[in-house]
């Protein structure tokens, strides 16, 4: 139980609001299908992952902030 | 790989402010303890922590020779996205007021109060103390050790980034000895903001290096992003700022 404990709480240190985590995964996932679907302009992945990071950080904390 | 301040500099730093904000928790605990059952069972604890931590970073450092490198980045980008954004979400909203600024000086009095109420029930159990000890040490540990492996792996960067932790945990165990008091001074949450600006700058980009996006300005390009990140965590401050808040001065 306790080793259960520690796992989930070593999880949380990565892990804390779970929206937000899953956010920034489908993020990293869209800029891997860019960088899959358009290998000559390598950039445009860059650009998904950056502005949609920035996104994800200002939905996520307006979103909680306005509750 | 001749390494340069340009390329080191920002690891050393982000290992460094990262490393200081675990080591300062782990010793506020370390020293509740030793306050309360004395310097023995704390640092005996301690100690057993440090090891159990060497152990799991051999480990690491094992497996991470065996990890191709694009895989390596992308792993690593992700865990320090996680990691960086999770930090910079919350010292925006404990900046804007929205929840509470984390308190050492209650983390500490818990503590104390917790190992005294303990002492009066069963003066031999120094072992709970230390173990107490040695989970502090043991789990703020482990997130420098990630913070390390995230910084440092895959570019030659373990060495300058464990320097940055090292020189971290030295100087608040120093700091930490001499003053023999939580170390509540320490703005916990403008590190925590500093920090989550420079690990979510350094996901992205590593995040990127592993999806094999050409960086303008390769490493330098971490600065552009931590700019952008710190206008936007700034911007983010101001705009659901509880109007309760005082303003910083």
């Amino acid at each position: 139980m306790k080793t259960l404990v520690n796992i989930f709480r070593l999880a949380g240190l990565f892990i804390d609001d779970g929206l937000f985590a899953l956010a920034l995964s489908v993020v990293v996932v869209l800029a891997a299908i860019v960088a899959a679907i358009a290998p000559a302009v390598p950039i445009a992945a860059g650009v998904v992952l950056l502005v949609g990071c920035l996104g994800v950080l200002l939905g996520n904390v307006t979103s909680t902030g306005t509750r | 790989m001749i390494l340069t301040w340009t390329s080191a500099g920002p690891a050393v730093s982000a290992a460094f402010l990262s490393s200081l904000v675990e080591a300062v928790e782990a010793l506020t605990i370390v020293l509740a303890v030793a306050t309360v059952r004395g310097w023995r069972p704390a640092g005996l604890g301690a100690l057993a922590g440090l090891a159990t931590l060497a152990l799991i970073v051999l480990a690491l450092g094992a497996l991470l020779d065996r990890v191709p490198l694009h895989a390596l980045q992308l792993a690593i980008g992700v865990l320090l996205l996680l990691f960086g954004m999770r930090w910079l979400r919350k010292a925006i909203l404990r900046a804007a007021g929205v929840i509470p600024l984390h308190d050492e000086e209650l983390a500490f009095a818990t503590g104390t109060a917790a190992l005294r109420e303990q002492a009066q029930h069963d003066t031999r159990l120094d072992w709970l103390a230390g173990l107490a000890s040695y989970k502090a040490m043991l789990l703020e540990g482990l997130e420098v050790v990630f913070v390390v492996i995230a910084v440092g792996a895959g570019r030659g960067l373990l060495v300058p980034a464990s320097i940055g932790a090292l020189a971290a945990c030295a100087l608040v165990a120093a700091v930490g000895l001499a003053l023999r008091r939580p170390l509540a001074r320490v703005p916990e949450n403008t590190l925590k903001f500093t920090v989550g600006v420079m690990l979510s700058s350094f996901g992205v980009f590593w995040t990127g290096e592993g999806l094999g996006v050409p960086w303008p300005g390769e490493d330098l390009a971490i600065l552009g992003f931590a700019t952008l990140f710190l206008i936007a965590a700034v911007g983010a401050v101001r705009l659901v700022r509880s109007p309760a808040v005082e303003p910083l001065p």
